[in-house]
């Protein structure tokens, strides 16, 4: 029974090594946790479903069955025309919004190594937000100048965090603590910027700093699937087996064969340009990066960054957030930034109270 | 307290104050200054009398409420890089501030301070207990303060969104400012910042012992619990008192304790004194700068404070090699 595997063997094999199996098909084989697919593939299920009834609701509402019929082509003319030109481009980008920050978000936890270390709390959105608020307040403000002020404004943070936490290498905890650091410093900017601003200005200023999908159509959507067509297989595939070593710590990786430095720069590049970019799309909505892969790491109980559940839950949480944010109040619709700023609050909450049951308070 | 740093640090303060005094929209030169403080009928008495010494005061309060508690703060949790803005309780007082405002219409300070002191104790409490208690590390700290941060900074947005004369209101005060101070305000803000100083200074000894851990502070007598909950008592009424009056402020109680230690060495019966005189002195400097950057309009002590501050925490991060997770 000692055959080579080749691609007559056809029938796949199963093999069980702690909770993980293994199938394998001629030279190619995949190790997957059962547990973690169902996980991911009902996140996604679930993240389609709010879509469906995003589009569904609004001041043209309409029933699941009717928004598939639309979308399938099957629906009537004025159906078709409104779920296609003007509420589908609004859904995907709280789809593509919500999978690039939770990718992000379980990126940095994992480089960090912190269920806190998420690039809203890193400086990076708040970056994002004075690129923006430049925009609003001195280059009058055109949708194409915020977005584009606010991916320069992520992206050259990023860069100067990255720098600033330099020293012989770049360790979790520095750059922790410089993101902080500048967040704060980039928050007295930003607060300098709104008091420059006329009053309109402002509120606009303040509407964008929330993260809202008001009005969103595809030419906010597009730049963000371009960089994520790149960027996501990028990290999957380049640096997803290496980010699992780091995150045994920098001395066991590089015993492993992983070049610490330059995985984490790349690392970190990817997950600024995501973040950069999602808050261009959507502006910087509030910890859907920080609870996106605490979510998705608890529902596959999977060890390591859970990188694909964490994008399906990111994604999931976003739409369901905007869903809810439309509904909660009947003629007041609430910007998405809301609703997730609130659910921050719940996570600490939740975080408290993990930390109690573990005895450490 | 030795005599020669004792002096040079009063003198920082006395040529603070002057030049907060002094300096603004209209430069005044020492006598008019005191013609201002003296004479009603001088042309300066306006300016001086009426603006500039209420703003001066309410400087003075509330540089020495908050570099007592940042010192108190660091002392309590272990952690150099501990202050009363980045672990956001300074962000907790003013969203209760900003929902008394809002939501219960309260508009004036002896009414909203009362939910600034709850904000900020419930923060206080809240970032302790999630920066992992007495298992915390200067960065995990951290990032329990910018997590509240972040969450208390998306409730006052919220609040702003549906209410937009707050909005108009929050954008100044929320960047902390001195420049809407008036001697009501310092009048009602010094009795709690008097207290919270007193507290301080009878928590200096046990707080001392605490810093050798608790097992080695109950054998030396202190209370580890007990002091604890004064050091909290004693950081909420500061920096209640101290948000209440001028909007939250970030970093002032992070840098000034690092700079007396520099000095003093780690003895907070040393420290805590020099930063009640040294810490307003900065603050004074940083409200002057904010006025001379942006004449003859200013900008506000707030932000002036979180962008050299933020400079100066960076230079720190380089520096100290104890912050190691």
């Amino acid at each position: 029974m000692t055959a080579p595997l080749g691609k007559t063997a056809a029938a796949p094999a199963a093999v069980r090594i702690s909770g993980a199996r293994t199938v394998r098909a001629g030279r190619f084989s995949v190790r997957f946790r059962p547990r973690a697919v169902a996980a991911g593939l009902l996140a996604l299920a679930a993240a389609a479903a709010f879509a469906v009834l995003c589009i569904g609701s609004g001041q043209y509402a309409m029933g699941f069955g009717r928004v598939l019929d639309a979308l399938t082509g099957h629906g009537s003319p004025a159906d078709t025309f409104i779920v296609r030109e003007l509420r589908l481009p609004r859904a995907c980008v709280a789809l593509a919004v919500g999978a690039a920050l939770g990718l992000a978000g379980a990126v940095f936890q994992a480089v960090v190594r912190n269920p806190l270390g998420s690039p809203d709390l890193l400086g990076f959105t708040s970056g994002s937000a004075t690129g923006a608020l430049v925009a609003i307040v001195y280059l009058g403000g055109s949708a194409g100048a915020v977005a584009t002020g606010a991916a320069a404004g992520g992206i050259a943070t990023g860069v100067l965090v990255y720098a600033l936490a330099w020293r012989r290498g770049v360790h979790g905890f520095r750059l922790v603590l410089t993101g902080i650091g500048l967040t704060a410093a980039l928050t007295g900017v930003n607060g300098y910027l709104l008091t420059r601003a006329q009053l309109t200005d402002a509120a606009r200023a303040v509407l964008w700093q929330t993260g809202s999908l008001d009005g969103r159509g595809w030419d906010n959507v597009a730049p963000l699937a371009v960089a994520m067509a790149v960027v996501v297989p990028a990290l999957l595939l380049g640096c997803g087996p290496a980010l699992r070593m780091l995150e045994m710590g920098d001395d066991t990786a590089s015993a492993l064969g992983v070049r610490v430095e330059r995985v984490r720069l790349a690392l970190i590049g990817g997950a600024v340009v995501l973040t950069a970019l999602a808050a261009a799309a959507a502006g910087p909505v509030a910890f859907v990066a920080l609870t996106a892969p605490q979510l998705a790491r608890r529902a596959t109980r999977a060890p390591g960054p859970n990188l694909l559940p964490a994008m399906a839950v990111g994604a999931a949480l976003l739409t369901a957030s905007d869903w809810i944010a439309q509904r909660a109040f009947d003629d007041h619709p609430l910007p998405v930034g809301v609703v997730t700023g609130l659910l921050g609050g719940v996570y600490l909450v939740a975080m408290l109270a993990a930390e109690r049951r573990a005895g450490r308070i | 307290m030795r005599p020669a740093p004792t002096a040079a640090s009063g003198v920082l303060l006395a040529a603070a104050v002057l030049l907060s005094l002094a300096l603004g929209a209209r430069h005044l030169s020492v006598g008019e200054v005191w013609a201002g403080l003296t004479d009603p009928n001088a042309a300066g008495y306006a300016v001086v009398h009426d603006m500039r010494l209420p703003r001066t005061l309410l400087g003075l309060l509330v540089g020495l409420a908050l570099g007592v508690a940042g010192a108190v703060m660091q002392a309590v949790t272990r952690n150099p890089l501990a202050d009363p803005g980045l672990l956001g309780i300074n962000a907790g007082a003013s969203a209760a501030a900003v929902s008394a405002m809002v939501f219960f219409d309260v508009r004036v300070f002896a009414g909203y301070v009362w939910f600034a002191f709850a904000g900020a104790a419930v923060v206080a409490v809240l970032v302790y207990a999630v920066g992992g208690g007495r298992s915390a590390t200067p960065a995990r700290l951290a990032l329990a303060g910018a997590a509240l941060n972040a969450a208390l900074y998306s409730y006052v947005q919220a609040v702003m969104l549906i209410d937009p004369a707050a909005l108009n209101a929050a954008r100044f005060w929320g960047n902390g400012t001195l420049a809407s101070a008036d001697m009501g305000t310092v009048r009602k803000v010094a009795p709690f910042i008097a207290a919270g100083l007193l507290l301080a200074l009878l928590l200096a000894r046990p707080l001392n012992a605490l810093a050798l851990g608790d097992d080695a502070a109950l054998a030396l007598g202190a209370r580890p619990v007990r002091t604890r909950a004064g050091a909290i008592v004693a950081v909420t009424l500061l920096c209640g008192a101290a948000t209440a009056a001028c909007g939250p402020l970030v970093f002032v109680g992070l840098i000034m304790p690092h700079a007396v230690r520099a000095v003093t060495g780690p003895d907070l019966r040393k420290v805590l004194p020099y930063c009640a005189i040294l810490t307003p002195a900065a603050l004074l400097m940083a409200d002057v700068l904010g006025r001379l950057a942006a004449r003859p309009s200013e900008i506000q002590v707030g932000i002036v404070c979180s962008v050299v501050g933020g400079a100066l925490f960076l230079v720190l991060l380089r520096r100290v090699k104890a912050v190691a997770a």
